[in-house]
C-alpha cells in the first residue's frame, strides 16, 4: 500500500483548498482553443457524432473540468485534443489551437512530438495503463529518449536516473519504485507513477482522464493534491474528465458539461453550481446528495439518444421539465449569457437577444 | 498458465514436502517443486502405459509367434514351450508387482528393453538413432516456422503496417489449410519426381554410409529440404494466426493508448509494448510443441520414408513391437514433462507477473 508522503500529511484541508482556490494562478492568455470540433464515427448504421461542435477557451493556469454522464463523448474529445481518436472515429472538422499552434494541422511525426511534451495525458493509473512487463524507470524514461531531438545530446544511464528519482519524488514516490513493475505497485501508487510521466517533459497542457476511478476516497484526494501541486510547478493548463461533480467541484476553476456529444454549459464552477442555467446542469446538480438536508435521491428520467439517431432539435428535449415548441424543431446555439458563461438552450435566447 | 502453477502447488503436496525441504537452500523451493512435479508426472504416465497393455490380456509374444507361424507356415507345435521361453527371458513369467518394480528400475536407469521386432537391438538404440532424425528435422524446423510465422503475425496484426504486407503474408497463411501429407505430395511430385531437383525419399542416400564427411552433410541437407518446407509451411501458419489474434488483442489495452499518448517512437510502440506482450503465449505454445515434436510427424515421415521417430513408431505398431512403442511413449512422455518444467522454470524471466512465490 501507498503510504502518504510527510510533505502530504501536513498539508491540511484549508491550505489544500487555499492552494487551489489561488485566483492568481489563472494567466489572461489562451492556452488551449477548441473551435467548433467534431468527432464522427463511421459505421453501418450510419454516422455516430460522438462529440459535436465543441467549442470552448482554456487560459494558462486554469482547471478545466469536463463532466457528463458515460457515452456524452468526454473521452472522445478528450483523445481528440491529442489527435488520438482511432478509426472508424475521425475528426470531421472543427480545430485545437494549443499556444498559438494548430494541432489539427500538424504532420503525424509533428504532432507525435507535440505529445508529451505540450500535451500530456494522465490516464486511468489504476487500470493498465502501465506496461504489464516493463520496470516502471523504463516507462518513465522511454518517453523522454523518444523526445529527444536530433542535436540533443543523448542523455547517459546516470542522468536518466536523476530525472527518474527527480519525478517519482516530486509524485510523492520512494525512488526505488523505478526498479518495480506495475504490478506490484498499489492502485495510488500507479496513478501517481501516471502522472510522473505525465510531467517528464513539462507540458503545457494535462488532460487528466478520471485519475481517481477505482481509488478510494482517501487516496483520491491526495491524488487530486498532487495533481494541483504539481501544475503549479508547471504553470500548466488542466483538463480534468470525469463524473464526480464532488471531486469537480473542489478542484476546477471551470466547468463544462457535455451531453449527447455536444458541451451544454461553460462557466466558472461556483457560478455554475449555485445557479446552473442549463436544465440538464440543474437536474445534475439537483441530483447530488447533500449533507444539509435528507431527501429522496432525484435521478434523471429517461434515457441519453442514440448518437446514431439524433433528434432533429435538442438532444436533451426528451428528458427537459421544461421542454417548449421550439426544442423539437431545431439544435440550440450556444449563447454567452454573461460573466464567461456559456449555455446552449432555447430558454435563454430571448433573455440575450433582449 | 495459472491452472497449471496451480496443478503444481496440488501435486507437491504428494508426499513432496519433506524432500524439497531438504533442498530449500540449495536450489530453491520453486525449481525443487517443479521437479518433483515433474518426477511425478513421468511416474504416473509410466505406470499407466505399463498397466494398460497388461488389461488388455494379450500375450505379445505368443501374438509374435503365431504370427511369424502363420507367414512362414512353420510348424504349431512347440509354440507354447517357446512363448514360455520367450516370456522368461522377457520377465513376463514374473507376478504383476515383481514386473512392476523391474519396469521402474529399468525406467530408472532409462532402459527402454529390447525390441521384438527388431531383436536383439535394443529400444534404447532405436529410439535414440530415429530421434536424432526427428529432432535434427522438426527441431530445427520448429524453431524456424516459430520465428517466421510469430514476425508475420506481429506484423499482420499491427494497424499501422504498410499495405503490401497483407498481399505478401496472406497467401502463406492459407497453406496452413492443406493438409502436411498432402503438402508434402504435391511437393515431391514437382520437386523430386517432375523436376528431379531434390531425392524422393530417405534421410540419406541408401548407397552412402553414415559418416562425417563434408559430401554425407550436404546429403542428409538435400534429404531434409522436402520434409522441412512441408512441415514449415503448415506450421507457420499457425505460429502467425495465433500472433495475429495477440497483436489485435493488445491493440485494445490502455497501455497500448497511453504508449501512443506518450508520443513514443511507432518501432518502440510495436517492439517493447505490442510484440513483447502478444508474445507471451507464443512461448507458452512453443514450450509444449517442443516438448511434443519428439513424436516426430507421422504422417510427414512415412511420406518421405525419413527414419525418424514417426516412421519409426508407425513401423513399430506394424510389426506390434510392443518394446519400442513403450519406449517411444516414456520419450514422448519425458519430452512434454520436461518441456513444461523447462517453462515453470523460464516463464517467470519472460513475465515479471508470475513470480516465485516466497
Amino acid at each position: 500500500m501507498v503510504q502518504p508522503t510527510i510533505e502530504e500529511t501536513r498539508l491540511s484541508t484549508e491550505q489544500a483548498i487555499q492552494t487551489y482556490r489561488e485566483g492568481a494562478r489563472i494567466s489572461d492568455v489562451d492556452a488551449l482553443v477548441v473551435d467548433g470540433l467534431s468527432v464522427y464515427y463511421e459505421t453501418e448504421s450510419g454516422t455516430v457524432k460522438a462529440c459535436d461542435d465543441v467549442t470552448f477557451t482554456l487560459k494558462q493556469g486554469e482547471r478545466f473540468a469536463l463532466v457528463g454522464e458515460s457515452g456524452s463523448g468526454k473521452t472522445t474529445l478528450a483523445m481528440a485534443l491529442m489527435r488520438l481518436t482511432r478509426p472508424p472515429g475521425h475528426i470531421a472538422k472543427g480545430s485545437v489551437t494549443l499556444h498559438e499552434r494548430d494541432l489539427t494541422n500538424l504532420s503525424d511525426d509533428e504532432m507525435r512530438q507535440a505529445r508529451l511534451s505540450e500535451i500530456a495525458l494522465v490516464p486511468q493509473g489504476a487500470m493498465n495503463s502501465l506496461n504489464p512487463i516493463m520496470r516502471i524507470g523504463k516507462q518513465i524514461t522511454d518517453g523522454i529518449i523518444d523526445h529527444l531531438l536530433d542535436d540533443d545530446p543523448t542523455p547517459n544511464k546516470e542522468e536518466l536516473d536523476e530525472i527518474v528519482r527527480d519525478l517519482l519524488t516530486r509524485v510523492g514516490l520512494r525512488p526505488g519504485v523505478s526498479r518495480l513493475y506495475p504490478h506490484e505497485l498499489s492502485g495510488g501508487m500507479k496513478q501517481r507513477v501516471a502522472m510522473a510521466i505525465g510531467i517528464s517533459l513539462r507540458p503545457r497542457l494535462i488532460i487528466a482522464d478520471e485519475p481517481t476511478s477505482a481509488l478510494d476516497v482517501v487516496v483520491q484526494r491526495q491524488i487530486m493534491q498532487t495533481l494541483g501541486r504539481l501544475q503549479e510547478g508547471l504553470d500548466a493548463s488542466i483538463m480534468l474528465v470525469g463524473h464526480d461533480m464532488g471531486l469537480v467541484a473542489q478542484f476546477a476553476d471551470t466547468i463544462g458539461v457535455m451531453y449527447a456529444g455536444k458541451l451544454v454549459e461553460v462557466g466558472p464552477v461556483e457560478e455554475v453550481f449555485s445557479d446552473p442555467k442549463h436544465p440538464y446542469t440543474k437536474l445534475l446538480i439537483g441530483s447530488l446528495p447533500s449533507l444539509q438536508e435528507k431527501r429522496e435521491f432525484l435521478g434523471i428520467p429517461g434515457l441519453p439518444p442514440q448518437l446514431v439517431a439524433l433528434p432533429p432539435g435538442c438532444a436533451f428535449a426528451d428528458r427537459c421539465p421544461s421542454r417548449f415548441d421550439k426544442c423539437g424543431g431545431s439544435i440550440p446555439e450556444k449563447l454567452d449569457v454573461g460573466g464567461r458563461r456559456f449555455v446552449a438552450c432555447h430558454l435563454y435566447e430571448e433573455e440575450v437577444q433582449s | 498458465m495459472t491452472e497449471q502453477t496451480q496443478a503444481v502447488e496440488n501435486s507437491s503436496r504428494f508426499g513432496g514436502t519433506s524432500v524439497s525441504q531438504i533442498f530449500l537452500g540449495i536450489f530453491g523451493h520453486f525449481i525443487v517443486k517443479r521437479f518433483l512435479f515433474f518426477i511425478f508426472v513421468v511416474w504416473l504416465a509410466s505406470t499407466v502405459i505399463f498397466i494398460i497393455p497388461r488389461l488388455s490380456g494379450q500375450d505379445p509374444v505368443k501374438e509374435k509367434l503365431l504370427l511369424e507361424a502363420q507367414r512362414g507356415g512353420a510348424m504349431q507345435t512347440g509354440l507354447d514351450a517357446m512363448a514360455k521361453k520367450y516370456q522368461k527371458r522377457f520377465g513376463l513369467d514374473q507376478p504383476m508387482w515383481v514386473q512392476y518394480t523391474n519396469f521402474l528400475k529399468d525406467l530408472a536407469r532409462l532402459d527402454l528393453g529390447v525390441s521384438i521386432a527388431f531383436f536383439p537391438r535394443t529400444v534404447n538404440e532405436i529410439v535414440f538413432e530415429s530421434l536424432m532424425w526427428t529432432l535434427g528435422l522438426m527441431g530445427t524446423v520448429t524453431v524456424i516456422a516459430f520465428i517466421l510465422g510469430t514476425l508475420a503475425g506481429a506484423v499482420l496484426g499491427w494497424p499501422r503496417r504498410p499495405g503490401w504486407v497483407q498481399y505478401v503474408f496472406m497467401p502463406l497463411l492459407t497453406l496452413a489449410a492443406i493438409p502436411q501429407y498432402l503438402l508434402a505430395m504435391i511437393l515431391i511430385f514437382i520437386f523430386a519426381f517432375k523436376l528431379g531437383w531434390l531425392p524422393l525419399f530417405g534421410g540419406y542416400s541408401v548407397a552412402t554410409l553414415p559418416e562425417l564427411s563434408f559430401s554425407f552433410v550436404i546429403d542428409v541437407l538435400r534429404h531434409a529440404v522436402l520434409p522441412a518446407f512441408a512441415i514449415l509451411f503448415s506450421v507457420v501458419g499457425f505460429w502467425a494466426i495465433g500472433m495475429r489474434g495477440m497483436m489485435i488483442n493488445t491493440q485494445g489495452e490502455d497501455y497500448m493508448i497511453q504508449a501512443d499518448a506518450k508520443g513514443l517512437k511507432g518501432s518502440r510502440i510495436f517492439m517493447r509494448y505490442a510484440v513483447r506482450n502478444a508474445l507471451l503465449p507464443q512461448v507458452t505454445g512453443l514450450a509444449l510443441v517442443l516438448g511434443t515434436i519428439v513424436t516426430g510427424q507421422v504422417l510427414v515421415e512415412r511420406v518421405f520414408s525419413y527414419p525418424g521417430i514417426g516412421d519409426i513408431l508407425f513401423q513399430a505398431i506394424r510389426l506390434s513391437d510392443f518394446f519400442v512403442i513403450r519406449g517411444i511413449v516414456i520419450v514422448i512422455i519425458l519430452g512434454i514433462a520436461g518441456a513444461t518444467f523447462l517453462l515453470d522454470v523460464l516463464y517467470p524471466l519472460l513475465d515479471p507477473r508470475i513470480k516465485v512465490r516466497s
